[in-house]
């Protein structure tokens, strides 16, 4: 098969499922839509399994460069500028098309059990098409518009699987808050587009790069001196580009839709709001990387300390959470907040670009074991009917695949030695160590209050007080259900022996393995004193948990509460924005717009009614009229204009 | 015997027009109307060949505006008696006070 059609397969497989399951999905093929979508992403997965076998084994002296395989001209607006169609294959790119069909084909396969009886099945499984194809068409893009394009359908299947239980007030509350939020980082997203594109004159990313990046390129000069606040045009652009991202991968201050959006069904999140998703931020900063490093540092400094606060608040929101997919969804945000820094720390190639191949490994590596979380979260609500804690305890007996596969996903996360976190957060804790110490610390002290919620989780859902109210009504869940677990399990362990830096760096040369048992010894004490603690506190059910929460008393409520974010924003949107800005602009509409068209109305009415009498329904008087002005004009013209 | 000079045709016109105005003002029936309409109209016919023999005798203006005038003065004779014929229809007479319904 021709390589080109075998990679534009990739994304469009996925789109054939969306549009076969939605126009015909309910009427046709019921219950079995779901198989059909499975099926298309089954050969997607395979055939981009195959695309990034070929792809990371053609290296040239351990290089890999990159390619763009295909190039359509879509839109061409002078001999410069043109909006292209393209499909961009470097090594980032092999790695996210192998990350978003796997999980998007491990949640698939766990829909058929967790959706099974669903009155909207087949559009469930269209929307599942629709995301899938829009994900993979954004790390194809081969430039920056077509990224915004499909970074725009990822957000619009987003909303409608948040919102795919329409008829419940919070999901569409929730979809909405997603939506509004991500479409606000996304107009900074669009300026900050379009001025990267006009400083660098093409919106292709090799050629925005290269212009914006090589030192004597006259686009790079006027970028440069080109200021705004005395800061230069191509650094706005950069900011701007990022706080897309940000928007996107639900960092602070822009993270507030991210809990909510577990109002959708739970391997929904765990596609889109753990795996792949809400990454998309990290990919595009991982994309722009050579400009952000080269040319304009001040934003990768504001990537690292929006990562690292993001990482710490939502660490320390997660400890006090009682809704378990609210608890993976902070968690989420701090594991991204770690990809985020790491990248803000890296350097551009060599061994100071440690941290960028750290940040994709652990974007990797995340993606396997919060996918797991999610999914196995998703098993313990089909369970128990609840999302609370405190509806659960001492599952252990009742659903045994579940709980060894929660237990090694929380052990990967928490860093536990030698599975695939602890690699990857190694690396991470690496980059930050030698380039910016503040925030190694941050990261260090995150990483262990990571071990400590997650293992809140786990000893509060499989231990903790003996369950007794369930019944053996029903098992631990269909074979389909547990078949994606065992496999992101299995994922979960050996992922971290991938040798990534072989295959992923910011310059494209290979870079060695930085593991020292030296430097891990810190880390993996903290966040197994984190276990520690979490195993008091929550393996038995005893008091200490409420003492230890009240003895932080305000600090406790201010994070039970997540810091009020919320409540600021809304202050900030029903206060300040509807009040000092919504209330005159409408007094303004009234009285001023309307006032002008309702004036000229009223104003012809007026006149209408006074002169409609000369309208007398007599044609001799209107022949007098007509006379009369004719001898007038005549006269005028005879005596006085001469 | 005596050429007529423009005058004299001048006079002819004045005289048509005149006679025309009058009609439409003291004439209560519609088709009368009209006709009085038509001779206003070839009063200003009779000006335009007048002026272009007398004037410009080189030029051809006046006669294409008079053929444009006879043109029009037909279609509007055609529109005229149509709106005639559906006043009969509706009142029974062709009156033109029978149009003072007309109104706002």
């Amino acid at each position: 098969m021709n390589q080109t059609i075998q990679i534009a397969l990739i994304p469009l497989l996925p789109l054939a499922g969306f549009v076969l399951l939605s126009f015909f999905g309910k009427k046709y093929f019921g219950k079995n839509s779901g198989l059909i979508g499975t099926a298309f992403l089954l050969a997607s997965f395979i055939l981009s399994l195959f695309t990034a076998y070929k792809y990371f084994s053609a290296s040239v002296d351990g290089h890999y460069s990159s390619a763009i395989a295909l190039k359509y001209t879509w839109l061409v607006f002078s001999d410069k500028l043109s909006i292209d169609m393209g499909l961009y294959l470097d090594s980032i790119s092999m790695m996210m098309i192998v990350v978003v069909t796997l999980v998007s084909l491990m949640v698939h396969i766990y829909s058929l059990g967790y959706m099974k009886g669903e009155e909207r099945f087949s559009a469930y499984y269209a929307n599942l098409g629709l995301f899938t194809f829009s994900m993979l068409g954004l790390v194809l893009s081969s430039n920056i518009f077509q990224i915004y394009f499909f970074w725009e359908l990822v957000g619009v299947s987003s909303y409608l699987l948040i919102g795919f239980y329409y008829d419940k007030p919070s999901a569409v509350a929730a979809s909405k808050k997603a939506f509004i939020v991500t479409r606000f980082a996304d107009l900074g997203f669009l300026i900050g587009i379009l001025i990267l594109s006009y400083s660098a004159g093409s919106l292709d990313f090799n050629t925005m790069i290269h212009n914006l990046t090589s030192p004597e390129s006259s686009e790079l000069k006027t970028a440069v001196s080109t200021t705004f606040l005395s800061v230069s045009a191509v650094t706005w652009g950069g900011l701007l580009v990022f706080m897309g991202g940000a928007g996107k991968s639900a960092m602070f201050p822009l993270h507030i839709w991210l809990p909510d959006a577990m109002e959708g069904p739970t391997p929904v999140s765990a596609l889109i709001h753990a795996a792949t998703m809400v990454v998309a931020g990290v990919y595009l900063v991982a994309r722009l990387f050579p400009i952000f490093s080269l040319t304009t540092p001040i934003v990768l400094e504001v990537v690292s300390w929006v990562g690292a606060v993001s990482a710490i608040i939502a660490a320390i929101i997660a400890c006090t959470q009682t809704d378990i997919k609210r608890v993976l969804a902070y968690s989420t945000m701090s594991q991204i907040g770690f990809m985020m820094f790491a990248l803000g720390v890296s350097k551009y190639g060599g061994e100071a670009g440690l941290g960028f191949t750290a940040s994709m490994f652990h974007l990797f590596t995340h993606a396997l074991f919060k996918a797991l979380l999610f999914l196995g979260a998703g098993a313990v609500i089909h369970y128990v009917h609840s999302n609370e804690i405190k509806d659960m305890g001492g599952l252990r007996k009742s659903m045994p695949i579940t709980h060894i596969t929660f237990l090694i996903a929380c052990l990967a996360i928490a860093g536990f030695p030698f599975l695939a976190g602890f690699f990857s957060k190694e690396e991470i804790l690496l980059a930050a160590y030698h380039n910016s110490p503040a925030i190694y610390w941050i990261a260090l002290f995150t990483s262990a209050l990571t071990a400590f919620y997650m293992f809140r989780l786990y000893f509060s859902i499989f231990w903790n007080k003996e369950h007794t109210t369930h019944e053996k009504h029903h098992g631990e869940g269909p074979f389909v259900m547990m078949l994606p677990l065992i496999i992101l399990a299995v994922g979960a362990i050996f992922a971290g022996y991938i040798p990534f830096g072989k295959y992923v760096s910011a310059d494209g040369a290979p870079l060695a393995s930085h593991f020292k048992i030296s430097f891990s010894i810190l880390p993996v004490a903290l966040g197994l004193s984190g276990i520690a603690i979490a195993w008091i506190m929550y393996k038995k059910q005893n008091g200490l948990s409420d003492k230890v929460a009240a003895s932080f008393n305000g600090f406790y409520k201010t994070a039970y509460n997540k810091f009020y974010i919320d409540e600021i924003y809304l202050f900030i949107t029903k206060k300040i924005i509807f009040n000092l800005i919504g209330k005159p602009a409408a007094w303004f509409d009234k009285n001023i717009v309307d006032g002008i068209m309702n004036f000229t109305g009223n104003t012809t009415e007026w006149v209408s009614e006074k002169i409609k009498i000369v309208q007398s329904g007599k044609v001799q008087q209107y022949a007098i009229y007509f006379l009369v002005a004719a001898v007038v004009i005549a006269a005028a013209f005879i005596y006085i204009l001469k | 015997m005596m050429t007529p000079g423009l005058e004299h045709i001048l006079f002819i016109s004045f005289a048509l027009f005149f006679i025309g105005i009058y009609g439409f003002f003291t004439r209560r029936n519609l088709i009368t109307m009209l006709m009085s309409i038509e001779l206003i109209l070839n009063s200003v016919n009779l000006n335009f060949i007048a002026f272009n023999k007398y004037v410009w005798p080189d030029k051809m203006d006046g006669l294409f505006f008079t053929l444009f005038v006879i043109a029009i003065a037909a279609a509007e004779a055609a529109v005229a008696i149509a709106i005639i014929i559906n006043l009969y229809r509706t009142h029974r007479s062709i009156d033109v006070e029978n149009t003072e319904d007309m109104k706002f």
